[in-house]
Order: structure tokens, then C-alpha cells, then sequence
């Protein structure tokens, strides 16, 4: 986080002018923190950047990179979405029974995952926008129905995963697995959508200021609505992921993984605003890289996990301090 | 206090029905272990409250009641004479975790949630850190008596939560009660009007920690050490505090409401357990219920425009 | 325009030439799953092997080979199998993925098999990541670990299941060593275990069977469904139950949390006057099912636990009709010891059984270790490790 503040220094002249978006500050800080992590490593007797650490770096964020994109879509929108931990969990388990082992049941697995995702992001949006429920309640009470679905139905990984779909969670082309370029398709996706179409347009729209976009003639509750349908797939996507690396599915990975609040931390970390209407998908996919890469380094010098958590505590508040006190500066 | 006559029906409903399986449950003794085991969360909700009304969140009390419990049993550890220092050491702690978590949030603008998210992972990993990765140490029998003894029949735990809920309905009754309610209805308006927000948001940043600390006394004197005594605290305070119908984004509900939110979460446990819905379904129908009351009280009432995580910085 | 198509064909070169995959050919095995009848229990476990149980229960009984003061290096019906190919010069690096850390049996365990390490001046390196509990991540662990030029890969899985696809790849390349958990292929060298969960659950509820009187009410506690090493115990308790007059009133889960447990027998002295037997699947929480009782001035039922020190001081001191069935610590040696052994070119067992003692009321005296902290497990087989007991928390006596 010493880059972080670095990189900040004083919002005068040269470089620092230069860096008015949280964007530019965060890929700033990621290539300093590259920097920095080769230098430790190298002090430590090791190496950073090996082969299998880019890999593994790629493989290590893929599938927060994914749910990530989607919570940048709610968040955005002025929501947000606790339950995709769960979902991951419920659509590894759907991928991993429907499959069961078949090379023919791959297309009909992918298939229930998307839908069943999209049903869970439906009843998320619904109950927010029309029973009017904050969505932190709306979407932890669907998150506490999925799991008491899953604890009710599993008791431990379930199905199989045929080796052709494995290839998803396995496969690299040179230094680039598949599933890194599963996120980045997803990501350019979520961009396309975000900066090209009505619907990105509308989603900043009511993220920036629900009443406004209503006078101004947006059907804000449909907004809402899509935008979780939309991360909910993202969702069904990383438990699919998630199933092709384990071979099976899981009832604990998508808790396990922490992906409920991790993907939240990212998002914000990437500069999107958590009241909505501010930021996109390439900060999301710099605050998920940056986690990976800060998580790559403590696991190069074996640093142990509590410490872990303390620094990645202190980077989010941090970035985000850093964050807030940019955007007053240029309204002053 | 119309807001919460919904959970009041609802918690006598669900009173009812456990004295229907558990006739012992309308005994003295059979409430107040009832009232017992519902005092940590009602202490917790209870200190939700005064961030949730002012418009913020506190994600940190899981981790911090985890951390207290075990600082406490690392340095009591079975040694009668240091209780009492513990004891306020603790509160101390909790109150100096409050003020961080208030003063990040006010004065360097960064959003409750992730101001305590952040504290959340500092907290449970630092603590661990401390100790290793596991609980070391033990809780003197004076120590435990909060949680575990009682005045005659009745269990310190409750006298606790009598004298802070009063304490709470008093706090709200008094000045920074109505200054607290304006900055979470409108900081602006109440800003403008010469309420000093950053001051009281960071009291009500302290008493929520305050109250995570007194929970964490009660709880590890209830049942001893262990890693897992705060996890998901903060989702059931929260719970809680909004099934009690306070309003998210603050400046709506009362006090009284919010605890009788956590009554009947506690109830809502006792009667899943008793009627042996054991574990699995238990979150599930956990979940329908919290939905199906906060989206019951959002009908009932005039809608007002729905405030959202982190309002009070987009205003600002 | 020659240059697209230039750069298209470099592209499809590249995409051709570097597409790899980090995973071999797996096979994978179901589970059979027993029907059996009803009697309170429920159905039964889908993790439960008949053969297994049998296998197990049996082993109970047999004396184990090797030292007996060194019951980490003991092993039960070994067949020794032939490492040569593996045999090289030190010093070694050895690699250690590990499930987590999360805790006091996987820290002590730790701490015990970091002691163990700093006995071999032969091992130049260890390096050791750490999951988190996360399956994901280890599977990245172990695709890094495989990048350090290990000798030896050491593998505590996280999960039985999810694991074997990259424990299997790292097999092709590094003698691997999985203990605790298992995972599905035998193509680790050798796999470290205790006798098992099926002989701790039997243990503990033939003492139950044995000590309260017939029809007794059981209540059954575990901590959570799906780990395997879990399973195993609570289905073998299950089969010795079904076999018994005992009345299991329930069986819940605990997450392992105490003031969750201390609820939960509450709750059930309540409903039903009494509870004449607690079986449970992990001593954590003992404490605080006895603590139920004691609050609620009854006495406590015949009850098991594990071998932690605050529930052998409670057995002592209120003098309860307990048993501790373990699940020891001290495999976290055997890794390092068997990692050695297959590096020197010495045979191993390739199913390594250790032995699985039970702390009862005769022998309790000898593990009660009231220096030690509370949650600190009995048998670590760490007294004769340097740095012992300030390492693990205790005071010197």
C-alpha cells in the first residue's frame, strides 16, 4: 500500500495531473507492485515471474475475475450482490450432476447452469425492486435459501466433470490458460455492454441517481433487474470454472473461495464507486489482478496467511481512502 | 413504533409457537435461558442500530468478538487476577476499534462497508497472528460468570442486557439520539444545521463496538474459547437490526424495534431447532423469513426514495 | 496484405506449439453406498465402505511394527514397496502443500512437522504453501510447488475428491507423499494415515454401547457433513448403534462452535428430561456439551472427546465416564520421515497405517499435560522435539 500512497502524491503537476482516474492509479500500483515483488523474491533467493507463477497468477484470478466483472454490473447500478458465493457452490454441483461424466451432457450442463444463474439473479432483482428490499437483505436471504438447499441436498462434492470439460480449468496456450481468456472474454464483454449499448448507458444511469433516470424516462426496476440477472450468470460461469478445475462439484467452493466479499473488495479496489454510477470493468479487472498478484508474492516467500488478510484489509481501505480523497480534490 | 408492530406479531407468534412444543419455556427458568442465549446478539443489535440509523454499516463485529475472545484468553489465560484488567482492556479495544473504523469512514470518506470489511480481515488475521493460528490460553471461572453465572435465578447475561437496553433507549431519547436520527435521515440538512455528522457517526462507530465487546464477554463466558464465535455475527446483527424494521441507510426506526429484531432471529433458531429442522433447511427458511418481513414492512409504508450503501458519500 | 496473414499463421504456430495441458489422464471411482435400516441414525453415509470398516476395525487390534517409542514411525501390516528409483544424494528440497491452518489440531500438527524438519540437516530447503482451505488454490499450489525443483511433494489434501486430478499430475514428476486425507489414486508413493475414522467413530460408540444401560437416549454430535475423515467416523458409529439398544434422539451439527454445541445439548435436556450418552465426532467442543449438563445440575453422561488437554483436565477433575478416541498429531511427522526414507532409496509401507491408541480412564494420567494450553492435542509425539513446549504454547514444567 506504500505504492498506493506513492502513487497518489500530491495532485499537482507532471505525472501526478496525469493520474485523475482511479483506473490509471491502479494499474500504476500493479506494475509497482510487480516491481516490488520481483525485488522481494529475488532478495528471498527465488524467482517471480516463472512460468508457472504467471500461470498460477492467471489460474489464481480467473474465477474471482469473473464474478467480479458481474458485481461490477450491480454495483454499478447502485446494488449489490451477496450471494454469488453460493451460487458458484449451487452451479459447480448443477455443471458436475448434469455431466456426470459424459462428453455428450457438456451442452445441456452449461445450459442449466446458465438458467438456473439467471433464475437466481431474476429472484434476486425481483424481490429488490418490487418487494422493495435493500439489496445487502435481499440478496443475503437468497444466499441463505441456496445454502440451506445445498446443505439439504449435499454432503460433499457430488458428480464428475468428463476430462474433455476439464480442459477449461487445465488447458494453456503458451502462458495463458484458457480460463484466463474465458475472464477476458467475459470482461470485453461486460465492457462492450457497459460502454457501447442503452443498457450500459441506463446502468450508469440509475447507479448515478435512481430519481433522475427515472424522471428521465428509464425503467429503473428493469435496470435493476438485468443487472443481476447479468451477474448471476457471471456467477454460473465461475462455478463452471470452478467444476472443471475440481473435476467435480462442490458444495463449499464458492464459500471456501470467499467470493461473496472478495468480489465486492475488487471491485472497489478497481475505483468503482459502492453507491453506484461510477467506474467499469477495467478497474475490476486491475483490483483482481492486483490481489492475485499481491497473493502470488506472499505465496513466493511463503508469508503465512493471517498476514495475508491484514495487508489485503489495509490495501482496500487504503485504495479506496486514496480513491475518495482524488475525486474531492478535483471537485475543490 | 409502528414500524415495529409487524416483528412484534411476529416474534409472539413464534413465542407461541416454542411454548406449544417446549411448555417449560413459559417457565421463569425456561425464558431466561432463553433470554440468555438471545442477550449477545440483542447486545450486538443493539450497537448496529446506532450505525445503521446514521446511515453506515459495521461489518467488523463478527471479527471483532472473535479477536476479544481470544486476547482475552491469551492473556487471562486461567489467571484469576487478571480478569478484571482484561475486562477493561476489552472494552477498551472495542471502543478503540470503533473510533478507527468511524474516523476512516468520516474523515477519509471511504465507505462504512468497506472501512469494516477491511477491519474484518485486519482483525481476525491479526489476532491469529498473535496467537498462531489457534485459540492459545484459557478464561478464568471469573470471567466466565458473565456468560455462564447468574444473581440467584437469574443470569448476569440478562442484568446486562437490561441495563444496556435501557441504556440505549436512553441515549436515543436524549440529544444524540434525535442529532444521530437527522444525520442518518439527511447528513446534509444535518450538517447545515450545525450537527458536528463526522463527531456523532463516530460515537455510533464506538458504541458498536462497545457492544461487540460486551457480546464477546458474554459469549466466551458462555461456552469458552474458540475460533468460531463471531463468524457471521455481523450478517445476524444485521439481520437483526433490519428484521426490527430500521431502515438501511439510515434515519428510521427505534432502538426497542431492533433488539425485538434480534429476540426474534434468536427465537426464529430456537423454534427451527425444536421442531427438529436441523441444520440444512434451517438457512433456508431463515432466508424466506427475513425476505418475506423486510419486504412486508417496505409495503406497508409510503416509500421514501430507497437510500443505498454509501448515500451519505454520494451526497457529500 | 501479407502481414495478417503472416501474424495469423504465427498465432495458430503459437496457439498450436504452446497449447498444453497441465493435466493427465484421470480415472475416478464412486463410492459404493450401503442401504441399511432405520433407527434414529438416519440413512446412511454415501462415504461409507463396508470393506474399509471392516478393514479398520480389525487393525484396532493388531500390533503395529517398529518402534514402540516411536509410534510415528510405526506401521501396521505394512507391505513395503521398493523406492530405489527415487534414490538420490542430499541435501534435499522437500515441498509441502497443506490444506490449512485453520485449526489447533492442523497447528500443532504444523508446528510439529516444522520440529521434525529442523532434525534433518539433510533437508536443504522446505518450502511449504499454505491453501487457506481453499481447493482452488491448492490445485495452483501444487502446479507452483512442481515448478521449485522439489525431490519430494508432501500433499495434505483439502479435499478428497477435488484434489486428485492434481495430485495425479504431480505424480508423473515428483515422488508424492499424500497424509491425512486421501486422495483417489494410489499413485502416490505412500499414504500417511492414522487407522482411520471408522475405528475412532467405533471406538467412541461401542464405550457408549458399553457404559449406558440399554434404551439409553444418545445424542449424536458432529461438527459438519461432507469431509470425509468426518464421515467415516459418524457412519461406524452409526453401524455400531443400529447394532445396539441405544435410542439416538438426534444428530446434529455443531459447526464446531462451542457455544453452538452448549445450545444444542441444552436444547435437548430440555425436550427430553435427559440424555444418558454424548457421542461426538471431534473433541473440540466437548467442553462445552459437559458444560450443558453442569449448568443444568445434572450429571454428565458417559461422553467422548479427543485427546485435547481442556477435556482430559475436565475428565480429571470432574471425574466423568469418558473415553478419547485420537486422531494423533503426531502423523505430521511420519511426511518428513517417509520423505527421507524414499529419497535414501529405503522401502516405505505404501499404505502407512499408524497406529491409533485411545486415551481411556487408566491411561489418562499419562497425557494429561496441565503445562500444555487447553486446546493443545495430547498425542503430538512433539515431547522429544526441540523447542518443546514453548513452541506450542505450554510452560516448562
Amino acid at each position: 500500500m506504500d505504492l498506493l500512497t506513492r502513487a497518489r502524491g500530491p495532485a499537482r503537476g507532471g505525472l501526478a495531473a496525469h493520474l485523475r482516474e482511479p483506473t490509471q492509479v491502479l494499474f500504476l500500483a500493479l506494475l509497482g507492485l510487480v516491481a516490488a515483488g520481483w525485488v522481494l523474491v529475488a532478495l528471498d533467493g527465488g524467482q517471480f515471474l516463472t512460468l508457472e507463477s504467471v500461470v498460477g497468477i492467471q489460474q489464481r484470478s480467473a474465477a474471482l475475475g469473473i464474478v467480479a466483472v458481474g458485481q461490477t454490473l450491480v454495483i454499478l447500478a447502485g446494488s449489490l450482490d451477496l450471494s454469488v458465493a453460493y451460487l458458484i457452490s449451487l452451479a459447480s454441483l448443477v455443471a458436475a450432476e448434469i455431466m456426470a461424466g459424459q462428453d455428450g451432457n457438456i451442452g445441456p450442463a452449461v445450459a442449466a447452469v446458465l438458467a438456473v444463474s439467471a433464475l437466481v439473479g431474476l429472484v434476486n432483482g425481483l424481490v429488490i425492486t418490487r418487494l422493495q428490499v435493500h439489496a445487502f437483505i435481499a440478496t443475503l436471504g437468497v444466499a441463505l435459501i441456496i445454502r440451506g438447499a445445498l446443505d439439504h441436498l449435499y454432503d460433499g462434492p457430488a458428480g464428475r466433470v468428463p476430462e474433455s470439460f476439464q480442459v477449461l480449468g487445465y488447458s494453456r496456450i503458451g502462458p495463458v490458460p484458457v480460463s484466463a481468456l474465458l475472464w477476458a472474454g467475459v470482461a470485453v464483454l461486460a465492457w462492450l455492454l457497459l460502454s457501447r449499448t442503452r443498457l450500459g448507458y441506463r446502468i450508469y444511469a440509475v447507479g448515478g441517481d435512481e430519481e433522475v433516470a427515472r424522471l428521465s424516462g428509464i425503467r429503473t426496476g428493469r435496470v435493476v433487474v438485468l443487472a443481476h440477472v447479468l451477474c448471476s450468470v457471471c456467477a454460473g460461469v465461475a462455478g463452471l470454472l470452478l467444476a472443471a478445475r475440481l473435476g467435480a462439484g462442490a458444495p463449499t467452493v464458492g464459500t471456501d473461495g470467499g467470493y461473496d466479499l472478495e468480489s465486492i473488495a475488487a471491485v472497489v479496489l478497481g475505483g468503482t464507486a459502492l453507491a453506484g454510477g461510477k467506474g467499469g470493468v477495467a478497474g475490476t479487472v486491475g483490483g483482481v489482478l492486483l490481489l492475485a498478484v499481491l497473493d502470488s508474492i506472499f505465496n513466493q516467500l511463503e508469508v503465512n496467511s493471517f498476514v495475508k488478510d491484514v495487508v489485503r484489509g489495509v490495501v482496500i481501505v487504503v485504495a479506496v481512502a486514496v480513491y475518495a480523497r482524488r475525486t474531492r480534490g478535483r471537485r475543490a | 413504533m409502528r414500524r415495529a408492530l409487524p416483528i412484534l406479531a411476529v416474534l409472539a407468534a413464534l413465542l407461541i409457537a416454542i411454548a406449544l412444543v417446549n411448555p417449560h419455556f413459559l417457565e421463569p427458568a425456561g425464558f431466561l435461558a432463553f433470554l440468555k442465549r438471545a442477550a449477545p446478539l440483542v447486545i450486538l443489535a443493539a450497537g448496529q442500530y446506532f450505525v445503521i440509523v446514521s446511515g453506515e454499516f459495521d461489518l467488523s463485529v463478527g471479527s471483532l468478538v472473535t479477536a476479544e475472545v481470544v486476547i482475552a484468553a491469551r492473556l487471562i489465560d486461567g489467571d484469576e487476577s487478571a480478569t478484571w484488567p482484561v475486562l477493561a482492556l476489552l472494552v477498551v479495544t472495542g471502543l478503540l476499534v470503533g473510533l478507527v473504523n468511524g474516523v476512516v469512514t468520516t474523515r477519509l470518506r471511504v465507505p462504512s462497508f468497506i472501512v469494516t470489511l477491511g477491519m474484518l480481515l485486519i482483525l481476525s488475521g491479526a489476532v491469529f497472528l498473535w496467537t498462531g493460528g489457534a485459540p492459545r490460553g484459557a478464561l478464568s471461572d471469573g470471567f466466565r460468570v458473565f456468560g455462564r453465572g447468574g444473581l440467584g435465578p437469574v443470569p448476569w447475561s440478562v442484568l446486562i442486557l437490561l441495563v444496556l437496553g435501557a441504556t440505549a433507549i436512553l441515549l436515543m431519547r436524549a440529544d444524540f439520539g434525535r442529532t444521530l436520527m437527522a444525520v442518518g435521515d439527511n447528513e446534509r440538512a444535518a450538517a447545515l444545521s450545525g450537527v458536528r455528522v463526522h463527531r456523532v457517526k463516530i460515537f455510533a462507530f464506538m458504541l458498536s463496538g462497545l457492544a461487540a465487546a460486551v457480546a464477546a464477554i458474554l459469549l466466551g463466558g458462555f461456552a469458552g474459547v474458540s475460533a468460531q464465535v463471531g463468524q457471521g455475527l455481523e450478517f445476524s446483527a444485521i439481520t437483526a437490526v433490519v428484521l426490527g424494521g430500521v431502515a438501511l441507510g439510515g434515519g428510521r426506526g427505534s432502538v426497542p424495534a431492533a433488539m425485538a429484531g434480534a429476540v426474534t432471529l434468536e427465537a426464529l433458531f430456537t423454534l427451527l431447532n425444536l421442531y427438529g429442522i436441523s441444520g440444512a433447511l434451517e438457512f433456508t427458511v431463515q432466508g424466506v423469513i427475513i425476505i418475506a418481513a423486510v419486504s412486508a414492512a417496505a409495503v406497508r409504508l409510503p416509500r421514501k426514495s430507497t437510500p443505498r450503501t454509501g448515500d451519505a458519500h454520494a451526497a457529500s | 496484405m501479407p502481414r495478417p496473414k503472416a501474424a495469423i499463421a504465427v498465432l495458430a504456430a503459437l496457439v498450436i506449439a504452446g497449447c498444453t495441458t497441465d493435466k493427465p489422464a484421470t480415472t475416478q471411482s464412486a463410492a459404493p453406498a450401503t442401504s441399511s435400516q432405520d433407527s434414529g441414525t438416519g440413512a446412511q453415509s454415501e462415504f461409507f465402505v463396508q470393506a474399509d470398516f471392516d478393514a479398520q476395525l480389525a487393525m484396532r487390534s493388531k500390533t503395529p511394527q517398529g518402534p514402540a517409542d516411536k509410534p510415528w514411525e510405526q506401521a501396521i501390516d505394512p507391505e513395503m514397496i521398493d523406492t530405489s528409483r527415487y534414490k538420490k544424494d542430499g541435501p534435499y528440497h522437500l515441498c509441502f502443500s497443506n490444506a490449512a491452518v485453520d485449526n489447533p489440531w492442523r497447528q500443532v500438527g504444523w508446528k510439529t512437522m516444522q520440529a521434525e524438519v529442523g532434525l534433518h540437516e539433510e533437508i536443504g530447503k522446505f518450502t511449504a504453501l499454505d491453501a487457506e482451505g481453499k481447493d482452488d488454490k491448492q490445485i495452483s499450489d501444487i502446479a507452483e510447488l512442481q515448478a521449485k525443483e522439489c525431490d519430494a511433494l508432501i500433499v495434505s489434501p483439502n479435499t478428497t475428491a477435488t484434489l486428485t486430478p492434481a495430485v495425479t499430475a504431480a505424480c508423473a514428476k515428483v515422488p508424492v507423499i499424500v497424509f491425512d486425507r486421501g486422495v483417489e489414486t494410489d499413485c502416490p508413493v505412500t499414504f500417511i494415515k492414522p487407522i482411520g475414522g471408522y475405528a475412532f467413530g467405533a471406538d467412541a460408540a461401542e464405550f457408549l454401547t458399553e457404559k449406558v444401560p440399554a434404551g439409553g437416549k444418545v445424542l449424536a454430535l458432529r461438527i459438519l457433513p461432507g469431509v470425509d475423515v468426518l464421515e467415516t467416523r459418524w457412519s461406524a458409529a452409526k453401524a455400531v448403534f443400529d447394532d445396539s439398544r441405544l435410542q439416538v434422539v438426534g444428530v446434529e451439527f455443531t459447526d464446531g462452535d462451542a457455544a453452538k454445541t452448549k445450545s444444542i445439548v441444552s436444547d435437548y435436556i430440555q425436550r427430553h428430561g435427559t440424555i444418558d450418552g454424548v457421542w461426538m465426532d471431534a473433541g473440540a467442543t466437548a467442553v462445552a456439551a459437559i458444560e450443558a449438563f453442569e449448568d443444568a445440575g445434572l450429571p454428565v453422561p458417559p461422553i467422548n472427546g479427543e485427546d485435547q488437554q481442556d477435556f482430559l483436565q475436565k475428565w480429571k477433575d470432574a471425574g466423568l465416564t469418558a473415553v478419547a478416541p485420537t486422531y494423533p498429531t503426531y502423523q505430521w511427522r511420519t511426511p518428513i520421515i517417509a520423505a527421507l526414507r524414499i529419497l535414501r532409496g529405503e522401502e516405505v509401507p505404501g499404505e502407512w497405517n499408524l497406529p491409533q491408541p485411545k486415551v481411556t480412564s487408566e491411561n489418562l494420567q499419562t497425557y494429561l499435560k496441565p503445562d500444555m494450553p487447553p486446546l493443545h492435542y495430547a498425542l503430538c509425539g512433539c515431547e522429544d522435539l526441540p523447542g518443546f513446549p514453548e513452541d506450542w504454547g505450554g510452560k516448562k514444567g
